[in-house]
Order: C-alpha cells, then sequence, then structure tokens
C-alpha cells in the first residue's frame, strides 16, 4: 500500500541549516549533510531544503551543498528558493537533487511549469504555493496583471502570497493550484501563511477543498505543533504527505514517534528500518 | 577478475549521482556517459528514466544510442533499467507516439484517473519469484516509486514482483540478463542499497563462470 510521507523541511542560508536545530548527537546542527543524514536514519521519508539565502551571488554554495548531500543519502530530496530558470532547475537536478519546487518564478513566468515539467519530467518539479485565508468583506486587490481565470473573486476563500507573505498577489490559491498540475506540476507544496509558526495545525479546511479536486499529490505544510496536527493533515485534509520542520528540528518529537502516532491513528507508514 | 565496468547512460538531464555513487560503492568502475565507444566497452549498462517516452526515445535516436543498447542486450551482457528506463524496453508507451525499444513484448499503459498521477512515495514490492536481486530483503518491503505509467508485459513469467496501486501492476521484470525496476533503487534507503549490492554480486558471479 502507498504510504503517507513525513518531510522534515531545512531552510539553508549561505549553506547553513538556520532556526537552529538541536539535537544531543549531532556535532555541527548548522551543517545540512549532517542533518540530513540524521534525518534519513532517523526514518524520514524524504527532505525538502530550502535556499533562504538573499543575494544571487551566494546561492552557488546551494549547489555544493547538494552535491554533498545526494552523495550521503539514499532517499529523496527536493530543493527550493531562488529557482527562477531551466538553468536553475538543471543544475540543481545534476548536482544530485531530486526534484525542485519553483514559487515566485512560476507565477512571475507561467510558462516555467509547462516548460520544465516536458524537458525535465513532472515527477520533478514541486510548485510551491504560499497563501493565507481572505478576510470576510476583504476589498479585492485589483491586479490587471492577472489572468482573469485566476484572479480571486468574491467567492475566492484564499489568496496567494509571494516573499515570505509580504506580498499579495491577487490570485486565487486553489484556482492557481489546477491551473500549476495543469501545466505540469507533478506536486503541490502548499504553505499556510497564516498557520506557519503557530504551532496550532494545518489549514485543514484549504487541505481539504483542494485535495478533492486535484489530481497531483499535495505536501501539507504550516502549522504542525503536534503529532495530533500531521494525523489531521492527513484524516481530514487527505493530503498525501505532511511536512514539518520545528517540531523535529528542536526535538520535540522524533520521526520515529510521529510515524507511531500516525500508525496507531490508521494512517500507513513506511515502517522505520 | 578486473572490476566490473558499468555505463550509465545519459541522455537527458536529472539526477544520476545517487546511483553512480552508489554502484562505485559496491566495487565497479562507474561512468555516466552518452559515448558510445564508452557503451560499447562496458559490462553492464544501467539505463535511468529521464524525461518522458517521446523526449527519451528521441534522444537516444539523436545519440545513436538505439542500437548500441539493442545490441548490449542480445549479446548477453547486463541491463538494469529504472522507472522510465524499464518502460522504454517495452513496445509502445500510452505517454507519447514513439515506438519503444521493443526489447520486451508488452506496452506500457497510464493509470487510471480515479488515482492520483503520479504514483509517488514509498509502496510495497510483493515477491513473485525468489530472484537473487532481492537476496536478504523480504516480500513487501518498501520502495520508492514515482511514475504516471506501468508497463504491462505479455508474459507473465518474466514478472518477478509486482506493486498495488488502485491495480496491481508489474513493478520488478527479469528475462536473462535483462532487468527492469518500476522505483528507484537508489532512492529506497537501506533496502535499495541491498537490491544494488546483490546486483553487483548477480554480475560479478555471471562474469566469473564465463571466465571457466
Amino acid at each position: 500500500m502507498l504510504t503517507k510521507r513525513l518531510i522534515p523541511c531545512l531552510d539553508i542560508d549561505k549553506g547553513r541549516v538556520v532556526k537552529g536545530v538541536s539535537f544531543e548527537n549531532i556535532r555541527d546542527a548548522g551543517d545540512p549533510v549532517e542533518l540530513a543524514v540524521f534525518y534519513d536514519k532517523s526514518g524520514a521519508d524524504e527532505l525538502i531544503f530550502l535556499d533562504i539565502t538573499a543575494s544571487s551571488e551566494e546561492r552557488n554554495t546551494m549547489i555544493d551543498v547538494v552535491k554533498n548531500i545526494s552523495e550521503k543519502i539514499f532517499i529523496p530530496f527536493t530543493v527550493g528558493g531562488g529557482i527562477r530558470s531551466i538553468t536553475d532547475i538543471q543544475n540543481m537536478l545534476e548536482a544530485g537533487a531530486d526534484k525542485v519546487s519553483i514559487n515566485t518564478a512560476a507565477i512571475k513566468n507561467e510558462k516555467l511549469i509547462n516548460q520544465s515539467s516536458k524537458f525535465f519530467g513532472n515527477q520533478c518539479i514541486v510548485v510551491a504555493i504560499d497563501f493565507k485565508k481572505i478576510p470576510p468583506n476583504n476589498p479585492l486587490h485589483k491586479n490587471d496583471s492577472i489572468d482573469p481565470e485566476l484572479a480571486i473573486t468574491t467567492n475566492s476563500k484564499w489568496e496567494i502570497y509571494t516573499h515570505g507573505g509580504r506580498n499579495s498577489t491577487g490570485i486565487d490559491a486553489i484556482k492557481w493550484a489546477h491551473y500549476a498540475a495543469s501545466m505540469g506540476a507533478g506536486e503541490l507544496l502548499v504553505t499556510s501563511m497564516d498557520y506557519d509558526g503557530q504551532k496550532s495545525g494545518y489549514d485543514i479546511e484549504f487541505l481539504n477543498v483542494l485535495s478533492k479536486t486535484i489530481q497531483v499529490p499535495i505536501i501539507a505544510s504550516g502549522g504542525a505543533g503536534t503529532l495530533e496536527h500531521l494525523v489531521e493533515a492527513i484524516t481530514l485534509g487527505h493530503a498525501d504527505a505532511v511536512l514539518a520542520a520545528s517540531i523535529f528540528h528542536f526535538g520535540i518529537y522524533s520521526i520515529e514517534s510521529a510515524k507511531i502516532h500516525m500508525s496507531n491513528k490508521g494512517i500507513p507508514v513506511r515502517p522505520i528500518q | 577478475m578486473s572490476q566490473i565496468k558499468i555505463s550509465i547512460i545519459k541522455y537527458g538531464s536529472g539526477n544520476l549521482h545517487s546511483v553512480k555513487k552508489i554502484l562505485e560503492k559496491f566495487g565497479s568502475s562507474t561512468t555516466i556517459t552518452d559515448n558510445p565507444n564508452e557503451i560499447v566497452n562496458s559490462d553492464v549498462i544501467v539505463f535511468p528514466g529521464q524525461g518522458s517516452n517521446d523526449t527519451a526515445m528521441r534522444q537516444l535516436r539523436e545519440k545513436n544510442l538505439v542500437d548500441l543498447i539493442r545490441n548490449h542486450v542480445i549479446s548477453g551482457k547486463y541491463f538494469l533499467g529504472i522507472c522510465l528506463g524499464l518502460q522504454l524496453l517495452f513496445e509502445t508507451s500510452e505517454e507519447g507516439i514513439e515506438p519503444c525499444l521493443n526489447l520486451i513484448p508488452g506496452n506500457v499503459k497510464q493509470f487510471p484517473r480515479d488515482q492520483k498521477r503520479p504514483h509517488m512515495g514509498w509502496n510495497q514490492v510483493t515477491l513473485t519469484d525468489n530472484h537473487p536481486l532481492f537476496n536478504g530483503i523480504n516480500s513487501d518491503e518498501f520502495f520508492y516509486f514515482v511514475h504516471s505509467y506501468y508497463v504491462e508485459p505479455s508474459a507473465s513469467k518474466i514478472i518477478k514482483g509486482t506493486t498495488r496501486y488502485g491495480l496491481n501492476f508489474s513493478s520488478v521484470i527479469s528475462i536473462g540478463n535483462m532487468i527492469g525496476v518500476q522505483f528507484h533503487p537508489e532512492k529506497s534507503g537501506f533496502v535499495g542499497l541491498k537490491f544494488y549490492e546483490n546486483f553487483i554480486e548477480l554480475v560479478k558471479s555471471k562474469k566469473n563462470l564465463s571466465c571457466y
């Protein structure tokens, strides 16, 4: 039976892991390679590395990081952050990433999803969607550059944001998700910017609405604070995979305890080897 | 005995590092290449899956690799196809219009719409035969899959393992020296490493025999 995936996510800045990961048996908590090996051994099903390096000159560091990781772990991993072109995607895949995640670039250049999935295969193109709930009676952000088919209307419930949740786009998140899938996205990484960091659970309503109609796998992201939240994203939100960062990095829960909890709740998971 | 020479065929863009690293770990001399002279002198071809049916077949033709691969297989040397590399061994694919390599009778089909596509993640392989590739690996062990199409061989006896995703499909194929798997052993953690170790052992044992 196909199992639900548990995916730790690491933020990388200039080649180093940020957000202070703390484990007793890790010598260098800032070394992405050492942490990748740790999570692989712990039973993570996949890993995601997000490059948050601000300056593009220092972004080449990430290619070396990816090369080193690919030689040490033998589970799939995705690299995101700063991926803007076919060349960027090619560089990451050839360095050893299995998939790339594209976010803002896909919104600025819709053709990127279509071109890259045709060229590299849709299995390695993850489209990341950062969204927020639209408050009731919210005036619509008018944005004439948006395709009317994708623009938010009075019926829209979630809007896409870029730049870490700072910039609104006027794009309806559910419509965009379907559009991205139809253009060749192999998977969607959906992050609630309202819930991210709040530890109060994922945006179950969004997950549920999207899962009912979408044809590609969904990774739920943003809001995990307890193991029960992971369960809810799958049983109530029907997500195919759950991403979490801080609950694992700070040692609040282990991958093993998460898998045991999920399994006890009837969710199929890959047993830890 | 000299080291086993393996060519990983490069014909598109994607991650081939992991496969190379593992094959080297188990004592082979491995190169990622599209150079016919290099490929023709190798003991083993590893044929990964990259891109889609049509782009892959066109690339293989442009690089003049089609006959090279066919001759390698026909000469009795080992061949391992992974994911799309398995699918391309068959006759035709629903993914495109380009005919495949036509080395195994059967076709490639798309998963029906009632299942999410791609089939992505860890799923079980139920072994239907005692194949040496799975020495030390239990039936129903988990491997990593990512694909929207699956193979349907004409002869069921070549199916060595199956996987359930809405329907049962063939996830391991073997005919003589030709082996194909739908999952990615290089992404399947410890079990995947064991699979490659077994593969190298299998190649070595056959190579030793042929010395006598």
